[in-house]
């Protein structure tokens, strides 16, 4: 609490002096964007110092020891905690809030859209309102999973105590607020209004607060980078003995190949963002065209990186699905290897898929082939994760429960989203579906259906293992099902009007659109509302939901064989792999051993005897 | 992989065994993410003007602020290969020689800076590649030499042995990827293209 409160102190004096500071230098006004610029560094520099590294590196730096603090209870996660579970518990809990926040925007787009002409947004506001709920959807897509499963369970499902650097880790987690802050205080300086992709030229013309956008999402980006090399350093030097690569539970390898591309390519985001910021206040001229600049560049620079970012958001989402599929059919993961080779081989075709994006750019028209082709490529190992998901349910002992109706579920999404995107990867019909809402249905079903489907499995999954509580099953169906015809209700008849002529990101379209626009509209309030049942479901579970014990799922791998929640070094003695992760249904088959007692034996044939027997 | 500890092995073992293939790891991961910050400038400035190159360019200067880099290169090996014999005397020297040539090189950016903003100011879009390309690598030999002061007063004050001086290493690692870098900016911005 204290050194939140002083990151908040330092944070607001390092934006006053470096703000004040450029400003006694230069003239001019303290809300030019120069001075905002050096204000946010000198703030960012202020709040990680106030939050905790001041305490800690920033000491070692001069030979001090490092302060420690002990504290306990639910006030670790207030402050610079370096424990992966109590950062896991933390990003959970801060992007559940980005993604209502972000839902409510969705909200107040649907609503100016239920009719066609100006409702309550004119055309700017609702840019605006547009911009941010896509800069926060796509920054809860990027971290949400791999920030808090990655964070909690990568080093529990290894074997290992801890993350490889823990300091490094709540740092990432704590440049996350300062983007908060940045995006939310926007509007202080006339909010932005280039969507989240941020195209120049307009990005480098328009309102002041396309600066804080910058500013914020490059600090992101570094977050993201920081973290990635985090996981892979962590599952590649931190392994038990006995874990072999072929030994890894999936989800490890799904936020492997995310950790690679995030740590890689999102260079290529910050150096896109980077020069928006110096062509806005240094006065560099790289997207000005009638200067010699390039606006072009821009778009490859920033395709290179928010391509391969969809697969940042969807690994660790198969990753998780196939996980509780396996556990909750009762039968090893199918193709186990094959899944592996196609994480990796997802991960090196992203990069060079880019220009799919930029068909109708105008760039040159040598590289549509090549192009298309690699992005029709990518559906080869995508359908790879589909074949083992689908394989591992068929004649499995299905557990119907919260979690695998999720899993469930999410096949479908994402097979929706990867159908209609062929579509776009081919340049002759992209040509005309660019930029219509046909796209936006595409985007929402890979994304919402293959990022957020998997990330609510994931929840629904290991919340026993993070609260020790289960939560109401029969309220989880319910919010299932809710939340799936109402998906489907609402992003249906986007591809109908994508296909009949309204554009993405304009506040008004044709009237003969607005019978399936008010359809749109109406299911969009009936899915945004479900989330209240969401909250409420995570909020009682947690509260008084019945105890779980340590393995309510009697599952194989290592985070089930210690108690809800696990104990602070995760375990007591040092785990040693003995055997493949998903052995269901081999006799004698065995994961792990500890050093005190063998708990890890063979899943029973029969899952959950002793969970009161509601499944098949 | 990294499998030496015995199953009766307690917690401690995160910080005995597994620290130094980490912090390597670790490093090697961060410049490898670096290399492609790089690489994005580099390549747009290919983008934008091809290999055209102006008339006007120092490159007396640049050459010189090459030869700077790479002998910092060798006084910091010779930093960090000292400390892994226990010669601290050698390795204050050679610490001090990298930063001095360090700051030797900013500098020298400084002056270039100087003389190249009337030859093609930032607003033309050379002028845009070459302060944006120097400017970012001035900025990651100004961390380095930091780094580097941190390392050298920590050392002054006994901090670091033959058998622990890990800090030194990734310092010294570092100062090479920075020196690496230049050697791929030099020709990027000098060497290509022109008359």
């Amino acid at each position: 609490m204290r050194q939140l409160l002083r990151a908040v102190i330092f944070g607001i004096l390092g934006y006053l002096i470096g703000a004040a500071l450029t400003w006694l230098i230069r003239g001019g006004s303290m809300g030019d964007e120069v001075c905002v610029v050096f204000g946010y560094i000198l703030g960012l520099i202020g709040w990680l110092f106030g939050i905790g590294m001041g305490d800690t590196w920033v000491r070692e730096w001069f030979g001090l020891p490092a302060r420690k603090y002990e504290v306990t209870g639910w006030k670790r996660y207030l402050g610079f905690s370096t424990d992966h579970k109590v950062i896991g518990v933390q990003y959970l809990a801060t992007f559940i809030v980005v993604l209502l926040l972000g839902g409510v925007a969705a909200m107040i787009i649907r609503f100016e859209l239920a009719q066609a002409g100006e409702g309550i947004l004119n055309a700017d506001r609702y840019n605006q309102v547009m911009s941010m709920h896509g800069i926060l959807m796509v920054a809860v897509a990027v971290a949400a999973i791999l920030g808090s499963f990655g964070n909690y369970l990568v080093p529990i499902m290894i074997g290992a105590d801890d993350m490889a650097f823990p300091r490094l880790n709540a740092v990432t987690f704590w440049l996350i607020p300062p983007v908060a802050i940045g995006l939310l205080a926007a509007p202080t300086l006339g909010s932005f209004d280039a969507g989240w992709t941020a195209y120049p030229p307009l990005s480098v013309v328009n309102n002041g607060g396309q600066i804080l956008f910058v500013l914020a999402v490059t600090t992101f980006g570094l977050s993201s980078i920081l973290g990635g090399l985090n996981v892979i350093t962590t599952i590649v030097t931190m392994r038990a003995p006995g874990m072999t690569w072929g030994r890894l539970p999936i989800f490890v390898w799904g936020a492997f190949s995310a950790s690679l591309i995030s740590l890689l390519t999102t260079q290529f985001f910050a150096a896109s963002l980077i020069l928006i910021a110096m062509d806005r206040v240094a006065g560099t001229v790289f997207f000005n065209g009638g200067a010699g600049g390039d606006p072009l560049l821009y778009q490859h620079l920033f395709w290179f990186y928010s391509h391969p970012a969809v697969y940042v958001m969807v690994l660790p989402g198969f990753g998780a699905v196939l996980e509780t599929i396996t556990h909750m059919s009762r039968k090893p993961l199918f193709a186990y290897k094959a899944v592996v080779v196609s994480f990796l081989s997802i991960a090196g075709l992203s990069v060079i898929v880019w220009a799919h994006h930029m068909f109708t750019s105008g760039m040159a028209e040598y590289l549509h082939g090549p192009f298309m082709f690699a992005s029709e490529m990518i559906s080869v190992p995508t359908g790879m994760v589909f074949l083992s998901a689908v394989a591992t349910l068929w004649r499995g002992k299905l557990w119907m429960k919260t979690p695998l109706f999720f899993a469930m579920i999410w096949i479908f999404q994402f097979l929706m989203g990867g159908v209609t995107g062929i579509f776009l990867a081919d340049v002759v019909t992209d040509v005309s579906l660019h930029d219509s809402y046909f796209v936006v249905a595409h985007f929402h079903y890979t994304i919402m259906g293959g990022m957020l489907f998997a990330f609510l499995t994931g929840i629904f999954f290991w919340f026993p293992k993070i609260t020790g509580r289960m939560i109401n099953d029969r309220l989880g169906i319910i919010f299932a099902l809710w939340l799936t015809i109402a998906f489907q209700l609402t992003f249906l008849p986007q591809f109908w009007l994508g296909t009949n002529g309204m554009n993405r990101r304009i506040a008004d379209y044709p009237e003969q659109l607005e019978g399936a626009n008010l359809m749109s509209s109406i299911s969009a309030f009936i899915l945004g509302s479900s989330f209240i049942l969401f909250v409420y479901i995570l909020l009682s579970g947690a509260i008084r939901g019945p105890k779980a014990g340590g393995n309510p799922w009697n599952a194989s791998t290592l985070e089930w064989q210690v108690s809800s929640p696990p104990p602070e070094h995760n375990f007591s003695g040092q785990p040693t792999v003995v055997g493949h992760p998903y052995g269901y249904g081999t006799a004698g088959s065995r994961h792990a051993e500890f050093a005190d007692v063998t708990v890890a034996a063979a899943p029973p044939e029969q899952p959950g005897t002793d969970q009161g027997g509601d499944h098949e | 992989m990294a499998m030496t500890t015995t199953p009766e092995a307690d917690h401690s073992r995160a910080a005995a065994t597994y620290r130094p293939a980490a912090n390597r790891l670790g490093l090697w991961l961060f410049l490898a993410s670096e290399t492609f910050l790089f690489a994005a400038f580099i390549s747009s400035r290919f983008v934008v003007s091809g290999t055209d190159q102006p008339e006007h360019l120092n490159q007396g200067l640049a050459l010189l602020l090459t030869l700077l880099l790479l002998l910092s290169s060798i006084s910091a090996f010779r930093a960090e290969a000292a400390m892994a014999h226990d010669n601290r005397k050698l390795f204050h020297r050679e610490m001090l020689t990298t930063i001095v040539l360090g700051l030797l090189f900013l500098v020298g950016v400084g002056v270039e800076f100087n003389e190249a903003v009337a030859d093609f100011p930032v607003g033309t879009i050379y002028g845009s590649s070459f302060f944006m390309l120097i400017g970012l690598h001035a900025f990651h030999v100004l961390t380095g030499i930091l780094a580097l002061g941190v390392v050298w007063n920590l050392g002054r004050k006994g901090h670091y042995s033959s058998q622990d001086h890990w800090p030194v290493e990734g310092v010294v690692k570092y100062w090479h990827f920075v020196d690496l870098m230049w050697v791929a900016i030099y020709p990027t911005l000098y060497l290509f293209g022109g008359s």
